[in-house]
């Protein structure tokens, strides 16, 4: 699920390859000027496709693997799960 | 000969651009010397506080001359803001030092009557747990309480010394790079000389040396000797992360971005600015004790850092006896005390004479203690 | 905790031959990878791949089946799906895997991170739907996928060709080409042709012209030398905008490959405190090695790409060859015969590089962007921003990365440390090893304060 919306996926695909896939490129907005940023490099180095995963933020879609029933989410600025009871 | 100028500072971090930028706008002629992208450099490995609540306890002039730079700070960084458009990030009021235990609570609580007692010019209060819950949202279980005080703030270091040095150019100050002092002497017409490796010379009829562990050499060579030894300091930093603490506190701060640090430590590791785990782990293990949320938050970098320490710790401030009108400057409070180093020291320096700076702070006070 | 005789970090062509050979001959060797199984970016996914994609890919990458083999089949302890975060010069490595974080010890080091893309700040490389080549190229042979629609590739060098190739040998052919190699850059490579024609050079020129053949037969859509390029975004998708003999040129696309050759990825190394050189024809930092591949510090090797540029063949070589020295410092006996044949394949694989460099060098332009381009993507910082701090606070890159948090987020400059060092370095006059370089300090991989702070 990305945003609310199913996404379909093969086994051993990755968020990023499998949200590309279905059209997404934009992953996130920036925490410096919230400009749109999707995946550059895809091996793990550019964390430019950080998102939300099942309620942890800052996670590389191009390194995590896609299972069933995984929630993701567009992360939108700096993280918030660290924050504490504020976020 | 007349000299290139009226001030020569050797040093381009906190302490000698704060000199140098005081100096300048007050109408001298300065040069600074800064070594460049290679030098040590305390100011790049700094926490960032303007801390005052318990400092110089037993030592009322550093303890006066600390407060009256904190004091001075809000002046100062709108100064910078104002010559250069350059914000310091300076935001002041409610430094919080956090206590883990009751015993801890027990020593603030000591502290605090101590500061009264010594006349200390700082509001310090105790908060419990459930006043500092209200201001520090988020702290974890075991954190019984906080001393707060108003004088305390927090800045950024990177941003108040190219504001500084930004500041020091515009006032037409010039700004050498890559220089490393090698030899410093007195000459008869000329004041003093510093001369670099290649041979390189610039003149002053005044010299500070605000050089950090290099003032050990080059103070030797006017006869002070300073006996500053490194002591390392580790900070962590994370990602950025939404704004959740808005107080500057003793071991963890929260920068306008949104990253995170955690410090600093104290340890003996020579000339290493490198980083050990145990450390590192020992500051990350206190900052998750703190604010348990921040388990999460990915550790972006650590590093390690040099302070400058005198055998006592406190800054020195001295004129050689034997060269007048060559000082030298040292501190490992560049942050805190850099408002009166730049709006008052600097000054005084230029016209050739220690201003406002506390005569028990001389170097001689290591001699006396060691005869 | 026993030490191990090595631990060799990255499972790609380079740290296969040297796990290999290691293991083979008794020595107590573990082998480290982020990915689920040996490869490499190289070779990524050669123990899963269906036939049909491999076909697709073509006999390089096949090449790498019988070594992944090899390396299970030596006795290497493999530690898949972990990274290492840091490193440190007496052998010790702090690893990350599902379970958390330990920490192993080494006698010797073996670094063979292998390369990673020229950083390409162009205006708009930082748009949703543009991608780096080589990022499109692990989404092929990870997980088997081509972008939809229009697809426009900008760059050089043999990945960008390579990479073609394989989009038209999977069908793809709304595909366009830009390629941005150096003017005369073909009549400045001249001087290397007899060097590339030696040893198995012509291997290497034949494969290169045989792509080319085949993309031009097909027909696609190739643009030699654009100037002024810019991708900008519009209500339809994406578009790339360019100059060429004068007249202005517009292309719609969905998706952007950007490409402009591969530098050794030495994060690592640096921050292990490697002594680094730059080598003006591959245009990139190198750790100094021996001839027998050792770094500046003592016990700490270098194979492959992470070296310097060699393609997959020379470094699995090299992995082979900086195994046998480090056998020979565990008092292992070392044939002399087989070193010696080792080198000299490495040599003869190593004949057509000059000539590649030249070929593929980027244009100067790449390395000194024009103000308006973001160089630091993590902290949205321009290359005219760059510029203004090195001008009005002569600062080097340290100072310019602490004055405006270039370098400071969370790919801890490895975007950006380049830009930096040449603007600087063009700023002042400054050859690249002057100028300086970002500090480079670990965790080199994510880790958390969690799992940090539950170590000790």
């Amino acid at each position: 699920m990305f945003e609310g919306r199913a996404i379909p996926f093969r086994p051993g695909q990755s968020l990023a390859g499998a949200l590309m896939a279905a059209g997404v490129v934009h992953f996130r907005r920036t925490p410096v000027s919230g400009s749109e940023r999707g995946p550059w490099c895809l091996m793990g180095i550019c964390y430019e496709c950080l998102l939300r995963v099942d309620g942890s933020d800052n996670q590389r879609a191009c390194m995590t693997a896609a299972r069933p029933g995984m929630k993701t989410e567009r992360q939108d600025g700096a993280r918030l799960d660290a924050a504490g009871e504020q976020a | 000969m007349t000299p290139d100028s009226d001030l020569i500072v050797i040093g381009g971090g906190l302490i000698g651009s704060a000199l140098a930028w005081g100096a300048q706008r007050k109408g001298a002629r300065v040069t600074l010397l800064d070594e460049g992208d290679v030098a040590y450099r305390a100011s790049r490995g700094n926490f960032g506080l303007v801390w005052l609540q318990g400092k110089g306890l037993g030592h009322p002039d550093y303890m006066h001359w600390s407060i009256k730079a904190g004091q001075l700070w809000p002046e100062f960084s709108a100064t910078l803001y104002e010559e250069t458009g350059i914000d310091t990030g300076w935001r002041g009021g409610g430094g919080l030092h956090f206590c883990l235990s009751e015993k801890e609570m027990e020593a603030r609580r000591h502290l605090i009557a101590r500061s009264r007692e010594e006349g200390a010019a700082i509001r310090i209060e105790l908060l419990d747990r459930e006043a500092l819950s209200e201001i520090a949202p988020g702290i974890g279980p075991e954190v019984c309480g906080a001393s707060i005080s108003d004088l305390d703030g927090e800045v950024s270091p990177l941003l108040t010394l190219r504001a500084l040095q930004n500041g020091f150019r515009k006032h037409g100050g010039r700004i050498v790079v890559d220089f490393t002092a090698e030899q410093v002497r007195r000459n008869r017409d000329a004041g003093f000389i510093v001369k670099s490796a290649d041979g390189t010379e610039f003149s002053g009829r005044h010299l500070a040396i605000a050089a950090g562990l290099g003032a050990n050499r080059l103070a030797a060579q006017l006869g002070l000797e300073l006996g500053l030894r490194p002591e390392r300091g580790q900070i962590v930093v994370t990602d950025r992360i939404a704004p959740f603490l808005r107080h500057p506190t003793n071991m963890i701060r929260q920068t306008r971005e949104g990253t995170v640090l955690l410090g600093s430590s104290h340890e003996d590791a020579g000339f290493s600015t490198g980083t050990d785990m145990e450390t590192v782990s020992g500051l990350c293990r206190a900052g998750t004790r703190l604010f348990p949320a921040l388990r999460a938050a990915r550790l972006v970098r650590a590093w390690g850092a040099l302070r400058i320490m005198s055998a006592d710790g406190l800054p020195i401030y001295d004129e050689a006896p034997d060269a007048p009108g060559a000082f030298v400057v040292t501190c490992h409070s560049g942050v805190t005390l850099a408002s009166l180093h730049g709006l008052e020291l600097g000054p005084a320096l230029a016209e050739g004479h220690l201003g406002p700076a506390p005569r028990s702070m001389r170097s001689k006070r290591f001699a006396l203690q060691t005869a | 905790m026993t030490a191990w005789d090595a631990i060799v970090i990255g499972a790609g062509p380079a740290g296969i031959g040297g796990g290999s050979v290691l293991a083979e001959n008794g020595a107590r060797v573990l082998v480290v990878d982020e990915a689920p199984g040996p490869g490499g970016q190289i070779w990524r996914g050669i123990e899963t791949v269906p036939d049909s994609r491999a076909l697709l890919l073509g006999p390089d990458y096949l090449a790498g089946k019988a070594e992944a083999a090899r390396l299970r089949a030596s006795g290497a302890h493999l530690a898949f799906e972990t990274s290492v975060w840091r490193a440190e010069p007496d052998g010790t490595v702090w690893l990350r895997d599902n379970e958390g974080i330990r920490q192993e010890q080494a006698r010797h080091l073996l670094i063979a991170t292998g390369a990673m893309e020229r950083p390409v700040p162009r205006p708009g490389w930082t748009l949703p739907g543009v991608t780096t080549i080589g990022g499109l190229q692990i989404l092929l042979k990870r997980e088997g996928l081509l972008p939809d629609g229009e697809l426009v590739l900008i760059g050089t060098g043999p990945l960008f060709y390579l990479y073609a190739a394989q989009c038209l040998a999977a069908g793809k052919r709304d595909l366009t080409l830009l390629d941005t190699a150096a003017n005369g850059a073909l009549f400045a490579a001249l001087p290397s042709l007899p060097a590339a024609l030696t040893g198995r050079g012509p291997a290497y020129l034949a494969k290169g012209l045989k792509l080319l053949w085949k993309l031009r037969r097909a027909g696609i859509r190739f643009h030699a030398c654009p100037q002024d390029l810019r991708i900008e975004r519009d209500a339809d998708g994406l578009r790339v905008r360019f100059r060429r003999n004068g007249a202005l040129h517009s292309l719609y696309a969905s998706h952007v490959g950007l490409h402009e050759g591969v530098i050794p990825e030495t994060h690592m190394v640096r921050s292990m405190g490697c002594h680094m050189d730059w080598s003006r024809e591959g245009a990139a930092f190198h750790p100094r090695r021996d001839n027998r591949l050792q770094s500046s510090i003592e016990r700490v090797f270098v194979a492959g790409d992470a070296g310097g540029i060699g393609g997959a063949t020379v470094a699995l070589l090299e992995g082979r060859l900086a195994a046998l020295s480090i056998l020979e410092e565990l008092g292992r006996s070392v044939d002399p015969l087989l070193r010696e044949t080792t080198r000299r394949t490495r040599r003869a694989h190593l004949s057509a590089r000059p000539l590649l460099d030249a070929l593929y060098r980027p244009q100067d332009a790449l390395l000194s962007p024009a103000d308006e381009v973001v160089a630091c993507r993590c902290e949205e910082v321009t290359c005219g921003e760059i510029r203004a701090a090195l001008m009005a606070d002569s600062a080097g890159p340290n100072q310019v990365k602490a004055f405006l948090r270039c370098g400071m987020g969370p790919c801890q400059g490895r975007t950006c440390g380049m830009t930096l060092t040449s603007l600087a370095a063009a700023s002042r006059n400054l050859t690249m090893e002057e100028a300086g370089y970002l500090t480079v300090r670990p965790p080199l991989r994510p880790v958390t304060l969690g799992e940090i702070a539950d170590l000790y």
